[in-house]
């Protein structure tokens, strides 16, 4: 694993291979590249998470924060690079895999929840409909099931339960998140992604949507990555944070680390800039 | 005596890009704490006593020299260990206390004191029956253990915040100031609780503003003095 922390103007000492963690990284990726055209979105961006960890994942606008996401949702392929997830029955390259397995992977073992709800939910369905989908897709037949698993998933993203059969288009901002929540959750993926999930929502709201995913990372330790232009957000959620800008990572450390000493020129213009 | 922790020509100065200055805070630190030691860090304000508690936490990256860490596995460099190694000893073994409570929208004052339990795998119930111990102990009254600590005073949310960060007992607990603006029962209680600790065996270096708080703790002083530091003096 090559430190990104002596890329730019640092000179801090380069960090060691972990030892004391000897769980193995449950997410790697290695030499992501990505062009669009002329426009390159990613230049050899490598990251790992740690079963458990949150890393959260900061630049502006045109960072390549999102694409990284994605790509680690399969939701596109990068021109080269390597992905993999430390799961029972997954090995090699994610990149290489098919659509069909990549959809069954990403309905069964990946979570994901977007800025734009009408992204990640069905809007005219009902809200416990589209947690069911996901759990149809995994092969779950009993409606009785289906209901049932539907709302403990609701349940746990503190979904208020006498809407589930409400139509996300009839919900607020904040409800529709949580029903996306509630979708990424219901299969208890070894992964969740969160793009931009408070981007939008009134502040009181924002709060709300945060401590309850806190509440899920805290009871069942879920490995999640969470990208945000927000640094308040990316504060409060993130154990690790990796800076990105232009494709690039320019930074990664410790969470209050990269807050209250950056080591890089960006970093310390993003830090200081934040209110 | 076990050794915990030997520092070697610490050196922490900040890179300023946007005034492309450099800001020196300490250079050449040098000294060892053994288990069960108290140190207590001195010198006038801005001298830098809470970046070197700061940069053996980790929140600062150290520029040069060594901080090794005697773990059960072996010793591990801190100045130079990979951020999940850090964050691993964090939840485990070392501890930092400050006078600020991070409070969180909707998490009570019981839940935010029990987290630290519940982290290292203790069963919630158990959890919860400790943490309103601790609450009591430092003098938060009832009332307000499942309230959102958000909306306490300063005082009120300090006693918390010591509560969760005494909780859970580490090998290592570095102390930034934790008795400013407590009222005199909770200041008590801390002493206690710092002098069980250090019972135990916990290694603690500190920096406080009244020294005479916790007279009765101190084996040992460094006097930090601007850019430099004398030999660490033993009482």
């Amino acid at each position: 694993m090559v430190s990104e922390r002596t890329v730019g103007m640092t000179q801090a000492l380069s960090l060691l291979p972990p030892q004391l963690m000897t769980t193995p990284p449950l997410l790697t990726m290695t030499g992501v590249s990505r062009r669009y055209g002329d426009v390159v979105a990613l230049h050899d961006v490598s990251a790992v998470v740690y079963p458990g960890e949150v890393l959260g994942i900061v630049g502006e606008s045109g960072s390549g924060k999102s694409t990284l996401l994605r790509m680690m949702n399969l939701e596109d392929t990068p021109d080269t690079g390597d992905y993999r997830l430390a799961l029972p029955d997954l090995a090699g390259n994610l990149f290489g895999l098919d659509r069909f397995a990549r959809r069954m992977l990403c309905a069964t073992r990946i979570g994901i929840v977007y800025q734009n709800p009408h992204q990640g939910l069905l809007m005219q369905h009902t809200s416990s409909g589209n947690v069911a989908e996901r759990l149809l897709i995994a092969g779950e037949r009993s409606f009785a099931n289906l209901r049932a698993r539907g709302r403990t998933a609701l349940e746990a993203s503190e979904f208020p339960l006498d809407r589930m059969d409400a139509r996300p288009i009839e919900l607020s901002g904040g409800m529709q998140q949580r029903v996306q929540l509630a979708k990424a959750i219901a299969l208890e993926p070894a992964l969740l992604l969160l793009d931009e999930p408070t981007t939008g929502l009134d502040v009181s709201v924002q709060a709300l949507v945060l401590d309850t995913l806190k509440r899920l990372q805290r009871d069942r330790a879920i490995t999640m990555v969470i990208v945000s232009h927000d640094l308040g957000v990316i504060r409060t959620m993130a154990d690790r944070v990796m800076v990105m800008r232009r494709g690039r990572v320019v930074e990664q450390g410790l969470s209050d680390q990269i807050f209250q000493d950056p080591q890089h020129d960006y970093t310390q213009q993003l830090v200081h800039a934040k209110l | 005596m076990t050794p915990v922790l030997e520092v070697q020509n610490l050196c922490k100065h900040f890179e300023m890009h946007h005034l492309g200055q450099r800001l020196m805070a300490f250079d050449g630190i040098s000294f060892a704490l053994n288990a069960g030691e108290f140190l207590l860090l001195r010198g006038p304000n801005g001298v830098g006593k809470s970046t070197l508690l700061r940069t053996l936490y980790r929140s600062y990256l150290p520029r040069a020299g060594h901080i090794w860490y005697h773990t059960t596995e072996g010793r591990i460099d801190l100045a130079r260990a990979a951020d999940v190694d850090i964050a691993l000893l964090r939840r485990r073994e070392i501890g930092f206390v400050t006078q600020f409570l991070i409070a969180r929208p909707r998490v009570a004052a019981e839940d935010i004191v029990a987290e630290p339990l519940r982290r290292a795998g203790v069963a919630a119930g158990d959890a919860l029956k400790e943490a309103r111990r601790w609450l009591d102990e430092f003098g938060v009254k009832r009332d307000l253990w499942r309230a959102y600590p958000t909306t306490f005073s300063g005082g009120e949310q300090q006693k918390v915040n010591l509560a969760r960060a005494l909780i859970l007992p580490q090998r290592l607990l570095l102390l930034d100031e934790p008795t400013a603006s407590l009222d005199v029962g909770a200041r008590a209680a801390l002493v206690r609780r710092l002098s069980d600790l250090k019972a135990q065996g916990v290694a603690m270096i500190g920096v406080f503003h009244h020294p005479g708080d916790v007279a009765s703790l101190i084996d040992r002083e460094i006097e930090l003095t601007a850019n430099e530091v004398s030999e660490d003096v033993a009482l």
